[in-house]
């Protein structure tokens, strides 16, 4: 059975992952935090997809939320045409196996009392990957390699390591099983910006050599404009903003897309560029502002912002939350509206509605 | 020129190890003049932090600042004085504040109560206007509705509310000197970039110098005058911002600066400093950087590089800077 289908790799439809709020003696449910707020997104193959946010937007639960790490309370989700979602846990095991994460802290990610061996070789125990145990440990060495670490380490332990390092062996780990989808949740976050450097060349090659596909989950736009091939903005659960890296880097349509990109400091001696465009701090996702999430933060908000839903704007290159891009889409002349017309272009991100039903299985 | 503000000289801080006393930070030498922003600029482990935590003498044990080591701020020896008179600088001609502002604060106590806490050690004020002046700090550091937030606890507000409270208590007894330890790196990038355009103004309104403790480039470029770069427990280069971040010329300082992914590269692999920073005790044993470097000859696996000048304000501690420079 051949997993991938003929053009996106996975498709997320209406993704809604939610935590209860308990409190008192009882711990009655009082609400929840809807982390993802009905999430759409479609990943290709070979692309990367950056997904982009401040802390608490959600980010992390969606990468969770693929991979079931965390249940998700609402919406579908299909690899290769699968509905994931409607899979038991049992069956989901065979597709766990095509999506793997790295985190942010390796040092956390790694059981300290396995050794480097065991640890990389622990997913292709779990899915019964090499013909016995030794061929398993000449796979580890060719990975090990592969990541340029020393295979004679093999059995030390993560602690032995440093923390560039401790990210090689997740990396080793999560290929080890041979994914098509890799998702890293801020995998060089945690790490000094000459390692950094030295990860990112890693998950370049590996990409390459591979045909990975990334879903990027960062909060450091740098990263994103230097290695993503689209990027999905979000706020407080749910995507605000989705296109093509340049596009958005170049002209952002949504005023959060603007305030982030405002933010990144410039390393340009000759300017300094920093400017907050956003007001006050990120509401707390147990509480998200009426109508537009963003509206109280938003320094070219209108009075319609608080009360109603924002519309899903489709652009050529993906799509905009905000009531602002729909009227300067509106404000274009002729084919500009026709263009982003669902499914107009092959490459062209389905932005809001599918353009197509994903086959079901 | 008149006297700098911090001068630091020959700082060495030791640790005890297996095989006796390594030195962390190496013959360290800073001056920062009346309200300019020094930032010291490295990679984990390179002794940028406990630098700073020496300057205020919070040197955790069992660390030692050596006694070759001098430290005059305003033109006292701040490791002559007594525990008493460090309290005072501390929290009054020096501020300090920290990456992580949950942990810097009082759980139990109001924001109100630790700043009004912090006015009182410092100012002769009667209660009714020491409040006030608190309210003005708050209002000053950009807290909003500052009255209502005076009865706030430091759970009920964000991160980015936090690190102004502590910058306000920092500010509430008007330092020349605010030490800042990865001030916005747990910050998220807008709340960011309003801390630091905070700190770029308070620092131009009240003249108050600052140390900026960081790994970031960009925070760098964002505020600071003057750059220190730090490598292995020894700074490997220093200048202005411009120059620096323009034209650095120690390999380190380059490799550095060419590692952060940037927009031009996109497409091409980062340049890559080879290898890991190596642990203190196994740090090479003339210059640091030689085991890492792609331009490592002869001379610097066997002399530790000196300081060059490049230009009146720009130095490096290289042997090829030097032969360059001279050449």
């Amino acid at each position: 059975m051949t997993l991938l289908s003929a053009d996106a790799l996975l498709e997320v439809r209406g993704l809604k992952t939610s935590f209860p709020i308990r409190s008192g003696v009882l711990r009655r449910v009082r609400g929840a935090v809807r982390a993802v707020d009905g999430v759409d997104l479609t990943i290709y193959p070979g692309e990367t997809l950056a997904l982009v946010g401040e802390s608490g937007c959600g980010k992390t639960t969606v990468g969770r939320s693929l991979l079931r790490l965390t249940e998700p309370t609402g919406g579908n989700i299909w690899l290769g045409g699968v509905n994931l979602t409607r899979l038991s846990r049992q069956a989901f095991k065979t597709y766990r196996q095509k999506m793997q994460i790295v985190m942010q802290d390796p040092g956390a990610a790694l059981d300290p009392r396995l050794t480097v061996r065991d640890a990389i070789a622990e997913g292709m125990d779990a899915f019964g990957i090499g013909a016995n145990a030794e061929a398993r440990t000449q796979r580890v060495a060719e990975l090990m390699c592969r990541v340029s670490l020393d295979p004679e380490l093999m059995w030390r332990y993560p602690h032995e390591f440093s923390g560039g390092q401790r990210q090689r062996i997740c990396i080793a780990r999560a290929l080890a099983v041979e994914p098509v989808l890799l998702i890293c949740d801020e995998a060089t976050s945690a790490l000094d910006v000459s390692i950094q450097a030295q990860i990112l060349n890693l998950l370049g090659e590996l990409k390459a050599e591979r045909g990975l596909t990334y879903l990027f989950i960062t909060h450091d736009l740098g990263v994103v404009r230097y290695f993503a091939d689209r990027v999905a903005v979000m706020y407080l659960g749910r995507i605000v903003e989705l296109g093509k890296t340049e596009r958005i880097f170049a002209e952002p349509m949504h005023p959060y897309t603007k305030a982030l990109l405002a933010s990144i400091p410039s390393l340009d001696p000759a300017r300094r560029r920093v400017k907050p465009m956003a007001l006050g701090d990120v509401p707390s996702p147990a509480h998200p502002p009426s109508g537009c999430h963003f509206h109280p933060r938003c320094s070219v908000r209108l009075d319609l912002c608080s009360q109603y839903e924002p519309p899903v704007v489709p652009l050529p290159d993906g799509l905009s939350r905000c009531v602002l891009a729909q009227e300067s889409r509106a404000g274009e002349a002729g084919p500009a509206p026709a263009s982003a017309a669902p499914g107009a272009a092959p490459t062209a991100c389905q932005a809001g509605t599918p353009t197509r039903e994903p086959r079901l299985d | 020129m008149s006297q700098p503000l911090l001068c630091v000289q020959n700082l060495v801080l030791t640790f005890p190890s297996d095989g006796g006393r390594i030195a962390v930070v190496d013959n360290v030498s800073l001056q920062i003049a009346r309200g300019e922003t020094l930032a010291l600029v490295g990679e984990s482990g390179c002794g940028k932090s406990l630098t700073a935590l020496a300057i205020m003498r919070l040197l955790p044990k069992p660390g030692r600042i050596e006694a070759s080591s001098r430290i005059e701020f305003d033109g006292r020896n701040l490791l002559t004085l007594s525990v008493p008179e460090m309290r005072a600088i501390r929290g009054g001609a020096i501020g300090m504040i920290f990456q992580e502002p949950m942990t810097s604060l009082n759980p139990v106590t109001t924001v109100g109560g630790q700043v009004l806490e912090a006015v009182l050690l410092h100012e002769k004020l009667a209660r009714p206007a020491a409040r006030e002046r608190v309210i003005e700090l708050l209002q000053m550091v950009g807290v909003p509705d500052p009255r209502a937030r005076f009865f706030a606890y430091p759970h009920q507000l964000s991160g980015g509310l936090k690190q102004r409270v502590m910058i306000a208590m920092a500010m509430a007894m008007r330092p020349r000197l605010l030490i800042a330890d990865e001030p916005t790196t747990a910050l998220d990038a807008t709340i960011r970039a309003q801390i630091l355009q905070l700190l770029r103004q308070l620092s131009a309104s009240t003249g108050t110098a600052v140390l900026l403790i960081t790994h970031d480039f960009g925070v760098v470029n964002e505020i600071a005058d003057r750059v220190a770069v730090m490598y292995a427990g020894m700074i490997v280069e220093e200048g202005t911002r411009g120059e620096l971040l323009a034209q650095p010329r120690h390999p380190y300082a380059r490799g550095l600066l060419k590692s952060i992914p940037r927009p031009e590269a996109r497409g091409s692999k980062l340049e890559e400093i080879k290898g890991v920073v190596p642990r203190p005790g196994r740090w090479p044993p003339a210059c640091r950087f030689a085991p890492r470097c792609g331009y490592a000859f002869d001379r610097c696996r066997v002399e530790l590089p000196q300081r060059t000048a490049v230009t009146a304000a720009h130095g490096a501690w290289c042997h090829l800077v030097e032969y360059e420079v001279h050449a």
